[in-house]
């Protein structure tokens, strides 16, 4: 009898070791998180005014780059969504052969691929042979390679979500297979592709090197696709490496911006594409 | 062929793969009245009515061989487009499946925007026909912007029968509809289908044989993918002639 209640504390002791075990990684995998979030506003929040938001780099202000981040993530998404949500449809509803399985692969290697790499590309190929400047475009093209494969995934799991019956109904209603995808199965999985375009937009804003070698940096507001241009995260480097505390503190303050506008976009286009059916 | 018969299948044969899940089916089906599929699980009742309007198709590695006549005319001639066949064979699954993003009304309307059927006709006018024929009028007339999902199973699948007749089909498939169901929806399926045959031919399969005597005026009972028997519904559940039948209708297998 002794010899069972000991089994049963110790059961018992192991079980709340373990939820214990739990706790104590999340917490871990927290506080990085958590300090950063603190430190960025801690430094960021006291530079922050209307003249730092909305002036150009000669007049210690960050406009250029929130005007040169917006650019860029609309021209990549521009690029970049409307070809990753159709590749990831092809995936999803036509990808039962082994070209699918082919370009499936490529992009889950191209999704880690170093984003050094493709800026590398991006110069050699567009900057150098194409736009013959550092160039808005140039960088989109750069960072479009890095979002259309995380929108083609997500699109592609979101839809193998959407149960097949659903396509079936359609189907044996007599509507046509384009039509069943693009009015049945999409709307089905929209929010899957919705978090895929966002978690794209977050994943490219915030991307520093393939920009770096696109479009350079500049002082000046918005002077045209074919010439220099800058962005949030370019500043946050650039600044950072001077030795000047005014310098740094506008990296910080950049720092911050950039995540609010994240952060803005996320839950602006929540808000906009929230089902509006009834119960 | 006489003038009654709807729709026919000449030695039709279906394969999944290496397997052969129909073996030479010959079955002539009625029109305006129910014929009643049964069987075992797995004895290709599914697979014939899937047949009926190329759906079977549409599964990867699935294949057929052999006619499948509609109106006299065969539904897989090279020329005829599967879509077409669909408008006019309409299916009703085992499994309530309004379109989950679809209001009540979006989903009995989705049939006629989407095919581009809509010509000419009162949209409103055809949703609440179909609605009323499908018994549920009453039920959702004020919630018709509500949720397709959002009502009882039940109600689904009577959803789902008024989205099959809003495009005036001429044949009803159904695939075991009530299997979902619990005894109130079942039997008020049931009598919806008995009316339904006065407007179209209904193809009804289920592995339930009381609902088969009740709501079909043809059977055919089919096992291991052959058909067995077909007839009158009385004569197969008073008089069956083959064995076989026989033993599966006094629950020997099955």
């Amino acid at each position: 009898m002794s010899k069972m209640l000991s089994s049963y504390k110790f059961r018992k002791f192991k079980n709340i070791f373990f939820f214990f075990l739990c706790l104590i990684c999340v917490i871990i995998a927290i506080i990085p998180l958590a300090s950063i979030v603190i430190e960025v506003v801690a430094k960021g929040a006291p530079v922050l005014s209307i003249n730092f938001l909305t002036a150009d780099g000669l007049h210690n202000g960050v406009g250029p780059a929130i005007q040169g981040t917006l650019i860029l993530i609309g021209l990549t998404s521009l690029i970049g969504v409307p070809i990753g949500i159709l590749s990831g449809v092809y995936l999803s509803e036509y990808g039962n052969n082994k070209y699918a399985s082919i370009m499936r692969t490529i992009s889950d290697i191209l999704t880690e691929f170093p984003s050094i790499v493709i800026g590398i590309t991006a110069y050699t190929i567009i900057v150098i042979g194409v736009t013959r400047s550092f160039s808005p475009l140039a960088g989109a093209i750069a960072l479009s390679f890095m979002m259309i494969p995380i929108v083609a995934r997500t699109t592609e799991e979101s839809l193998k979500l959407v149960p097949n019956s659903v396509r079936e109904a359609s189907l044996a209603l007599g509507i046509h297979k384009w039509r069943t995808t693009l009015q049945i199965v999409i709307p089905a999985g929209r929010s899957g592709l919705i978090t895929g375009t966002l978690l794209g937009v977050a994943r490219i804003a915030g991307e520093t090197a393939p920009i770096l070698l696109t479009i350079l940096g500049s002082s000046y507001f918005f002077e045209g696709l074919n010439r220099p241009m800058d962005a949030l995260p370019l500043r946050i480097f650039l600044n950072s490496r001077y030795p000047s505390h005014e310098l740094q503190a506008e990296a910080w303050g950049a720092a911050l911006v950039l995540i609010l506008m994240v952060l803005s976009i996320n839950i602006i286009v929540r808000i906009a594409s929230r089902n509006k059916l009834k119960g | 062929m006489s003038n009654n018969e709807k729709m026919q299948t000449i030695n039709l044969n279906a394969f999944f793969g290496q397997k052969q899940a129909l073996k030479d089916v010959n079955l002539n089906i009625r029109a305006n009245a129910v014929t009643a599929i049964i069987g075992p699980s797995g004895c290709g009742k599914s697979t014939l009515i899937r047949c009926l309007n190329r759906m079977h198709e549409l599964v990867p590695n699935a294949k057929m061989a052999g006619q499948v006549l509609l109106d006299g005319e065969n539904i897989y001639d090279k020329q005829i487009d599967s879509v077409q066949i669909r408008r006019r064979v309409g299916m009703v699954f085992q499994k309530p499946n309004p379109f989950p993003t679809m209001s009540i009304y979006d989903n009995v309307a989705a049939g006629l925007r989407l095919t581009g059927a809509k010509k000419g006709r009162n949209l409103d006018e055809v949703v609440r026909q179909s609605l009323e024929r499908a018994t549920l009028w009453d039920e959702v007339k004020d919630d018709l912007k509500k949720s397709g999902t959002s009502i009882s199973g039940g109600q689904q699948q009577r959803l789902c029968i008024a989205r099959a007749i809003a495009l005036q089909p001429e044949v009803i498939l159904m695939d075991e509809p009530c299997s979902a169901l619990d005894p109130i929806a079942t039997a008020r399926i049931e009598k919806l289908v008995v009316e339904l045959k006065n407007s179209y031919t209904v193809i009804i399969v289920t592995h339930n044989m009381q609902q088969a005597s009740r709501v079909s005026d043809y059977t055919a009972f089919m096992y291991l993918g052959s058909l067995i028997e077909f007839g009158a519904t009385e004569d197969i559940f008073e008089s069956p002639k083959n064995p076989l039948t026989e033993k599966y209708l006094s629950g020997e297998f099955g």
